[in-house]
């Protein structure tokens, strides 16, 4: 499936499809003239994602065939054992967690799946976790704690769930519960945005030593059709909002907010999901051999400091103006 | 014409007297002005709770004169270089400043509650809806490292639809940063109660706001993750009318007691004598 603004690639997609047709029918010899659309096909790619706007990245990042929890559990991890519940209430099927091992590291992976069949995106709430999500994967959290092995967390989610048992539950507790909680985790914790960063929602489960995004992922305090909504008064702006609102990438790196980007195949991780695992995979083993070096003091400073660093008052570069 | 003029007088005469008289926003009732200020701005007839200024809160919480401001200079920062359909955000931040005389929505400092030494901190609704911007974000985490290293107490009063949306993540990522500061506090043994007001919401209930050792709420306080209207537009039902009350949290299990403003800051000190960890008693 292409995006709006991919027509120029459907364009070329289609010319290579009535070639083939074409041959098909008439055994016609059009090896010279496929292998040149071809090229043409994948220099177009190319440009048209060299050159996304903020908006057009937000479409990316939500791309229905965008790899999604279930496939970087396959894609990534040699084995994972999941585990169920919060021990409160039940089992939140937005998030999934357990024991895992990526490379040589055993871990325990916590994420949100948003489901790939319309039956299962309602059995996970489209990635939107409850209370019971968030409490789960402290519980996991904790674990990992007692058990001394790191925690490697996939985010991907439009947001926390607004509903009406989500606040009787306690929405708000549980995510700040998480935040509090993985402020003073005693293991190492590798944050990747591999979709949608929604929010409080994404937060919840994205503290951590390093925190790595894909590079058509987003990360956004709200989602820009929200913002276009309130400030704008006009949901229509949402692709105003995504640009002055910095959700991508490099913008977030440029702002010391994420410490890597991981670079997506050409057309995005849709387009070829095992290289993106790879690298995705690549990226966090990478990070968990240079964390697990740190002793605990270290460990929790360094965190510690990451966060107090951000939006920091620089007296010296700030009271002049 | 003497008759004309004597008339016109009359007119303007109720004008003036209804400067002395108030209307209470939940009950409309008419209360005399002096009697709601020496209520805290709280209704007699129906128990409202209205808004606080930081300063009004200030007043009614710790001891008189023992206020002393920390990080009074801590403005906002247009980090992103927002601009809406409307108006810049530095603009907006800028004359927000200026009208109320605060630099952000929050205003933090040391002071003594009944006598007991406390590090406290008080949002202001103001300013920007109290929004959780890097400014409010830093005085936080600062007032909880004052609080660390000089091993007293600290207390929040929170008034806040949310994040600023103006500061896009940074403003997020200051729901960490506080609760980095909080989580230090606890692994120090440092006493650290929340106090609820009218409204609070989004990210600062998602982040300091609800992990008070204490969670305290102002009676009738809206108290919420996702806001009522949000809700309803997910779940396409209504709400019954005392969602996301105090009331309706003490109920839930997420708020220890609701407290009425004139009892508040008794209260406080009480509670903070049992949290000094082997120190002598206060009395308060």
């Amino acid at each position: 499936m292409n995006l709006d603004f991919e027509q120029s690639i459907t364009e070329i997609e289609q010319q290579i499809a009535d070639l083939q047709k074409k041959a098909e029918a008439d055994g016609s010899n059009v090896k010279s003239d496929l292998s040149s659309l071809q090229k043409k096909l994948e220099a177009q790619i190319k440009k048209v994602y060299s050159e996304l706007t903020p908006w057009q990245t937000v479409q990316v990042a939500r791309h229905p065939e965008r790899p999604i929890m279930r496939d970087y559990i396959k894609g990534m991890f040699s084995e994972f054992i999941d585990l169920h519940g919060d021990r409160c209430f039940g089992d939140d099927q937005a998030l999934v967690g357990g024991f895992a091992t990526i490379g040589s590291h055993r871990c325990v992976l916590i994420g949100m799946d948003k489901g790939r069949t319309v039956e299962e995106k309602i059995k996970a709430n489209f990635g939107m976790s409850n209370p019971d999500g968030y409490r789960k994967a402290l519980r996991l959290m904790k674990l990992a704690e007692k058990y001394q092995i790191p925690v490697v967390s996939l985010v991907d989610t439009p947001a926390a769930y607004p509903g009406r048992e989500a606040e009787e539950r306690g929405q708000a507790e549980a995510i700040a519960r998480n935040l509090t909680e993985m402020a003073g985790l005693k293991v190492p914790i590798v944050v990747t945005v591999t979709g949608e960063g929604g929010s409080g929602g994404a937060l919840g489960i994205a503290v951590g030593d390093s925190v790595l995004m894909l590079s058509h992922s987003i990360y956004s305090v709200i989602p820009p059709e929200g913002c276009a909504a309130i400030l704008w008064r006009d949901a229509e702006k949402a692709p105003e909002a995504a640009e002055a609102l910095k959700v991508t990438a490099p913008s977030l790196l440029q702002m010391g907010i994420i410490d890597e980007i991981i670079q997506e195949p050409v057309g995005g991780a849709h387009r070829d999901p095992a290289a993106t695992f790879t690298a995705t995979r690549s990226a966090i083993v990478k990070r968990l051999s240079k964390l697990k070096k740190l002793s605990e003091h270290k460990l929790l400073a360094q965190r510690r400091e990451k966060y107090a660093r951000i939006g920091k008052y620089d007296r010296r570069r700030h009271s002049t103006h | 014409m003497g008759w004309f003029r004597r008339s016109r007088k009359k007119q303007t005469q109720p004008v003036e007297q209804v400067d002395l008289w108030t209307i209470c926003p939940s009950c409309k009732a008419h209360i005399y002005k002096e009697e709601w200020a020496k209520a805290l701005m709280v209704c007699a007839k129906c128990g409202f709770h209205d808004k606080l200024t930081c300063h009004e809160r200030v007043a009614c919480t710790v001891d008189e004169k023992s206020f002393r401001e920390l990080d009074r200079d801590i403005k906002p920062r247009d980090h992103l270089k927002f601009s809406d359909a409307k108006s810049r955000y530095a603009d907006k931040a800028k004359e927000t400043t200026e009208e109320l005389g605060i630099n952000e929505a929050i205003l933090t400092g040391r002071a003594t509650l009944n006598g007991i030494p406390i590090v406290l901190g008080v949002m202001d609704f103001r300013f920007i809806g109290g929004s959780l911007s890097s400014g409010v974000g830093d005085k936080i985490y600062l007032a909880s490292d004052y609080a660390l290293r000089h091993k007293r107490p600290l207390i929040l009063f929170s008034a806040s639809g949310g994040a600023r949306m103006q500061e896009g993540i940074v403003s997020l990522m200051q729901m960490a940063k506080t609760c980095a500061g909080i989580s230090r506090l606890n692994k120090a043994g440092i006493p650290y109660i929340s106090v609820l007001t009218n409204p609070t919401f989004g990210g600062v209930s998602a982040s300091y706001a609800m992990v008070g050792d204490l969670n305290i709420a102002e009676p009738g306080a809206l108290i919420g993750f996702a806001g009522r209207r949000v809700i309803e537009q997910t779940i396409k039902q209504t709400l019954p009318p005392d969602f996301q009350t105090a009331e309706y949290l003490l109920a839930h299990g997420f708020v220890d007691r609701i407290v009425p403003r004139s009892e508040m800051k008794d209260l406080l000190a009480k509670v903070l004598c049992y949290g000094r960890r082997g120190k002598p008693p206060c009395k308060p």
